[in-house]
């Protein structure tokens, strides 16, 4: 009985969402190089906003779980998009100093 | 500079104070004439305060006429400054500030509130709904909308109108160039209107998604409602970006940051990559309720269902991830390498195919019609030729080796108006005439709308095949004069009698709606051009409840299938309606809003706090009010129901 009450999910979630943020911390206050320190914020922010996403906010518990499926892909469709397009116009190919 | 100096316009002429005489005495009389007819109390109560969205609706496209009128006299302005070489009408510095709020005007407040007035009027009757889902929120996007535009329509009498062109480029638009409050004009105006936008966006993407009569599903949403969703997911997704571009510019020019600088590490060119990002998706976030009201006028007076429903919606959700995807080929001369040019331009050769795929389903839709040429109609059968010449020309400037020759010629401004007027102003004015019976109860005269449209058509032709020619000869885009010896008199003379043609067909809509609100049958029923879809299922008047029982969807179109084939569409009983209050804290924050922006353009921070902290007082009061709506009771519907000719 006490075991089906317990949210036990959502306390392992936040026990994970809590080692991301020391993970991401260990950015600051180690001594890395730019790129790793960069894909470790990356990777742990995405992880962090799937798990809020899923566990805390709900995602795919509703009845319209797949128009919130599909509109969060679609935003990080375009989102990934934009951002490697300005990084590809803006900076890495770009020729005027 | 001095305080009060930035008051002063940066250029005096004596138009601009006989302007400033114009808007003042404007004023006065619509106030003296709201006191003598005793109006105030019924302009605060019916429209003011108002949450319905047929009325957010019908003062949406006020103030969209209007702007086209603004918009209009500088075009006009300008074309007669370029009529002949040499010209000393305009000067520079007026010229520019003229093409910089032409262009803003015309897309942001012209055909941007035209198609959200459009979306907010139709969209919930087509669906079957009671209101959109956030009545209150909808009347907050219309009067933050009205304060962005109203502010950025005072610039040219009080500081100077911006003037770096409506892409506002820096590091033209820092203030090392542009030193007037003009550049503050556009970011802070276009930012109060731009919130109003995304709210819009979230308020009709729930709305579709949400409130939809019983048994429309996402299949039989009728065209234009499809149009509306896609077009309200771009907002969502495009919007934001402009909102931190504008919020960037306005850190850089009054607070001293260096996001666009060219020195201290800051990146001019991040600007323009920005405005595109949002830039590009917002020309579909206009083409596609075009597109959507196209394709209801289409299947109306071709008397047949729509052809390839679904590859139409198909082609739209394409459009609307390409849409994302192109926005570089509007700078391709400005520093990136070949690769990159190449890259972008194939995404944008690859829009054309799902573009094409939509004038082929409605030529489809047109084979074996029964055509009935109206209004409507002649404007979407004008759309047709017209905007290919505009696409085609959009295919040349897709090529980015051959942009280089075209890039900032009026080649390119031939384009865009040729993309533009086809597209989205045909689509705007043939919903003007095809929804007109369905808001006021009268139809607007076919033979003073036919030709209208004729000499509408013909104007714009005249006005801009001519500058193809120029510009392909060399006339630079934003010169404000040019010389005899370069031969461009004639092409620029031909455009302005174009636009003085457009000029003469603006005006004829204008009498039209004068000469058929004094003659025009106020008997006409309420399904005046035997259409297809659920909004002329209602009354008209439409009720302020929209239907009194819901309707039962089983098609695509289920009020032809209601009086062709009696599959009835209102089968229950009248029940009490639950409706929402009206509000006045909605205009309230307008208002506030427009003195927080002007505060906010003349670096007026102690107004700034005071009006910031109102408008979160606003936000506050709105949340913890205890509002549930009222409901009509039963008696009270079937009243009205009676009285507009018996519940169907």
């Amino acid at each position: 009985m006490m075991k089906e009450l317990f949210p036990r999910k959502q306390v392992m979630g936040f026990v994970f969402s809590l080692v991301l943020t020391a993970v991401a911390l260990l950015v600051y206050f180690m001594d890395m190089s730019f790129a790793v320190g960069m894909t470790i914020l990356l990777v742990t922010a995405f992880i962090q906003a799937g798990l809020q996403l899923i566990l805390f906010m709900h995602a795919g518990e509703s009845e319209d779980k797949n128009a919130i499926y599909i509109s969060i892909y679609y935003g990080m469709i375009i989102a990934i998009f934009t951002i490697l397009g300005s990084l590809l116009t803006m900076v890495w190919t770009y020729q005027i100093q | 500079m001095e305080f009060f100096e930035r008051f002063a316009i940066p250029h005096p002429s004596p138009a601009i104070y006989a302007s400033m005489v114009a808007i003042g005495l404007v004023t006065i009389a619509i106030i003296f004439g709201l006191t003598y007819f005793k109006k105030w109390g019924y302009l605060w109560r019916e429209w003011l305060t108002t949450v319905d969205h047929k009325r957010l609706g019908i003062m949406y496209l006020i103030s969209a006429i209007l702007m086209l009128f603004r918009g209009g006299a500088d075009a006009i302005m300008m074309r007669a400054q370029l009529a002949a070489p040499e010209n000393k009408l305009l000067d520079a510095q007026h010229y520019n500030e003229i093409f910089t709020t032409h262009g803003v005007v015309m897309i942001l407040f012209m055909a941007m509130p035209f198609i959200i007035g459009f979306m907010n009027f139709v969209v919930p009757l087509q669906i079957g709904a009671r209101d959109v889902a956030f009545p209150r929120l909808n009347a907050l996007s219309f009067w933050l909308f009205f304060a962005g535009a109203m502010l950025f329509n005072i610039s040219f009498v009080i500081g100077g109108s911006p003037d770096a062109g409506w892409t506002s480029y820096f590091p033209l638009a820092d203030n090392e160039f542009s030193q007037s409050v003009g550049t503050n004009y556009y970011m802070i105006a276009i930012q109060i209107a731009g919130l109003g936008t995304l709210m819009t966006g979230i308020n009709f993407m729930t709305t579709i998604l949400k409130m939809r009569a019983p048994g429309m599903t996402l299949m039989k949403m009728p065209m234009f409602t499809w149009s509306a969703l896609i077009a309200n997911v771009i907002i969502v997704f495009a919007f934001p970006v402009l909102t931190v571009a504008l919020a960037m510019g306005t850190l850089d020019r009054l607070f001293g940051t260096h996001f666009f600088a060219s020195t201290n590490g800051g990146m001019d060119m991040l600007w323009a990559n920005l405005f595109w990002v949002w830039g590009h998706p917002e020309v579909y976030i206009l083409i596609l309720p075009a597109f959507g009201i196209y394709s209801e006028v289409i299947s109306t007076f071709a008397r047949r269902n729509l052809y390839g429903y679904k590859s139409m919606v198909a082609s739209m959700v394409i459009i609307s991830l390409l849409s994302f995807l192109v926005w570089v080929h509007h700078f391709f001369t400005m520093g990136q390498g070949a690769l990159v040019n190449s890259i972008f331009s194939i995404t944008t050769m690859a829009i054309a195919v799902p573009t094409g795929v939509k004038i082929f389903n409605w030529l489809f839709t047109l084979y074996k019609g029964k055509i009935e040429v109206t209004t409507p109609m002649l404007y979407s059968m004008l759309f047709i030729p017209l905007f290919t010449i505009g696409g085609v020309t959009g295919v040349m400037l897709g090529m980015s080796a051959a942009d280089y020759q075209y890039h900032n010629t009026m080649f390119l401004v031939a384009h865009f108006h040729m993309v533009i007027i086809p597209g989205v102003v045909f689509a705007m004015l043939a919903a003007l005439f095809y929804y007109w019976p369905k808001m006021f109860g009268f139809m607007l005269n076919e033979k003073l709308g036919k030709l209208g449209a004729w000499v509408i058509a013909i104007g714009t032709l005249l006005a801009f095949m001519p500058m193809f020619f120029s510009g392909l000869d060399g006339q630079a885009r934003r010169m404000y004069t040019y010389s005899e010896s370069s031969g461009f008199g004639i092409w620029n003379m031909i455009s302005f009698v174009g636009a003085l043609g457009l000029a003469i067909g603006f005006a004829l809509i204008v009498y039209n709606i004068y000469y058929s609100f004094r003659y025009a049958s106020r008997d006409i029923g309420s399904d005046p051009w035997d259409a297809r879809t659920l909004e002329w299922a209602t009354h008209t008047p439409v009720p302020e409840y929209n239907f009194a029982t819901m309707p039962q969807i089983e098609s695509v179109e289920p009020f032809w299938d209601d009086k062709k084939n009696g599959k009835k569409l209102f089968k229950d009983k009248i029940e009490k309606i639950h409706m929402p209050n009206n509000t006045g804290i909605p205009f309230i924050m307008g208002v506030l809003f427009f003195i927080w922006g002007f505060s906010f353009i003349f670096a007026m921070w102690i107004p700034l706090i005071i009006f910031t902290l109102a408008i979160f007082g606003c936000m506050a009061y709105q949340s913890f009010e205890n509002d549930h709506g009222r409901y009509i009771s039963v008696e009270e519907v079937e009243e009205t129901e009676n009285k507009l000719g018996g519940k169907r």
